[in-house]
């Protein structure tokens, strides 16, 4: 067998294990009653309308040229696209574990597909309550749909990076799920979801831009808002953050498929 | 041709490491039929396990130059909100078998009736058992691995079970895994005994099942690094 072929076998068989754990991962998760896969939306929207609703009746901002609805759904919507992923894949090796009998599934395959539903499902439920929004004129249409673009892009790479070193993590040591969630818990008011660090002191914007996911969120509100708003973000910083926490995710995944223990 | 080359496995446990199996070397020819007999607690399951690629070795290589079966009729990786049906499909999709000309045969086998449609869950531990071996059968390997899959069940699962892996595929390769010397005597022409971590062949069954005696005799003691 010569490497070309082989190559593309390995691909052949990538290609059939995803597909088979994205199926089984949908259905398991949603099942087939009521709404089914359409959850997969209504979860992250759910939360998102949830958020929206209690920022707008605390009248948050309510100084800011931004309106209160625009803001939730960029904000939270950002925190789905970083958080969400991760919490998925903190304990998916133990959940999926009777899946690894099969050679062909391999840690990463598992990763690899919660990432995708839940990057898919956040991105979904965005684009619908935007929509809805900017429908009944409670949001502006984006200034720069691009840039929107951009730094969702750059929020979906933090969370699939993250997801990946947390979850290859928590395979090592429960010591790491433990400790993810009540850190994804304060990092959370850290994000930018609430604030744009343009309003921070001086002292506390440098703090806050050390957090990556702070940048795809102002870049997101800079794409939404344009110049109504000052924004501080770096998208090479970020990127090297992403660059950095994905080779972290890869190579403690490969130690924990060397280590699988049934 | 399957074949280990010293193939050593070593668990972290809380007392230190354990190594369970110590430099395995072995080598199966398309079609052969090897038996390994073992005491418990000799790392039999272990070695399936990683003949399998489910685990990895320690150290040493192991080279599939055909296609090898997961541990055969291993129930574990049902999800129990899916159903029988859902779980047949997921394994066909992993091993890219089209799963619709299998339906009538996994419906006949397992004798499930609607409860094929229905999630897992509700299923009896026989039901569950027969579905496991189904979904074996369903996917064609060149080398089964059989890790004492044969002893649960009545007579009728042990009988069709027997019938469909030793007759309609008795072309192709297996390793039964066992602490049972009859099935091996009556389906394996190679053997092999696995006493605290190694591997010794036989050049014949009898020869295997007299050294297995022995071993019987002895006390257990663990194996330490």
């Amino acid at each position: 067998m010569n490497t070309r072929s082989s190559l593309l076998q390995s691909f052949a068989i990538q290609r059939r294990v995803l597909h088979a754990l994205l199926l089984r991962e949908i259905i398991t998760r949603f099942g087939r009653k009521n709404l089914g896969v359409l959850w997969l939306i209504g979860e992250p929207m759910l939360f998102t309308l949830g958020v929206a609703t209690l920022w707008t009746l605390s009248g948050l901002h309510a100084h800011s040229p931004i309106p209160i609805v625009a803001f939730a759904v960029t904000g939270y919507s950002s925190v789905l696209m970083w958080r969400n992923a991760a919490n998925h894949c903190s304990s998916a090796l133990e959940q999926n574990k009777p899946l690894l009998f099969h050679r062909n599934v391999q840690p990463i395959d598992v990763f690899l597909t919660r990432i995708t539903v839940e990057i898919a499902g956040a991105t979904c439920s965005f684009v619908l309550l935007s929509s809805l929004f900017m429908f009944v004129d409670w949001m502006p249409a984006p200034v720069d749909p691009l840039e929107v673009v951009l730094g969702w892009v750059m929020l979906a790479w933090f969370g699939a990076a993250l997801a990946l070193a947390v979850g290859a993590g928590t395979a090592f040591s429960d010591f790491v799920e433990r400790l993810w969630h009540p850190t994804a818990y304060i990092l959370f008011p850290l994000s930018g979801a609430a604030f744009m660090v343009e309003w921070m002191p001086p002292a506390a914007q440098s703090f806050v831009l050390l957090l990556p996911m702070v940048h795809g969120t102002e870049m997101v509100r800079e794409g939404w808002f344009g110049n109504v708003v000052q924004t501080h973000h770096d998208a090479s910083y970020m990127a090297l953050c992403c660059l950095a926490l994905s080779l972290l995710g890869l190579y403690l995944q490969w130690e924990a498929s060397r280590r699988v223990e049934m | 041709m399957l074949c280990l080359d010293q193939v050593s496995k070593v668990y972290s446990t809380r007392t230190g490491r354990h190594k369970v199996l110590t430099d395995i070397s072995l080598s199966l020819r398309r079609g052969g039929h090897l038996g390994i007999l073992g005491r418990n607690g000799a790392g039999k399951s272990t070695l399936i396990r990683l003949i399998a690629g489910a685990e990895r070795p320690t150290s040493g290589v192991i080279r599939r130059g055909m296609s090898v079966s997961w541990p055969l009729a291993f129930g574990g990786a049902f999800q129990a909100n899916l159903t029988g049906l859902d779980n047949l499909k997921f394994v066909c999709r992993i091993y890219g078998v089209d799963y619709r000309p299998l339906i009538p045969f996994v419906e006949e086998f397992t004798e499930l009736g609607h409860y094929f449609r229905e999630p897992v869950q509700h299923y009896s531990h026989g039901m569950l058992t027969r579905l496991a071996f189904a979904l074996s059968m369903a996917v064609e390997f060149d080398c089964f691995l059989i890790d004492e899959a044969m002893v649960v069940g009545d007579v009728r699962f042990h009988d069709r079970c027997h019938w469909e892996l030793f007759h309609k595929r008795k072309d192709r390769a297996f390793i039964l895994v066992t602490h049972d010397a009859n099935a091996i005597k009556i389906y394996c022409r190679q053997a092999a005994v696995l006493h605290e971590g190694r591997l010794t062949p036989f050049p014949n069954v009898e020869a295997a099942y007299g050294f297995y005696l022995e071993t019987l005799a002895e006390r257990p003691r663990p194996v330490e690094v």
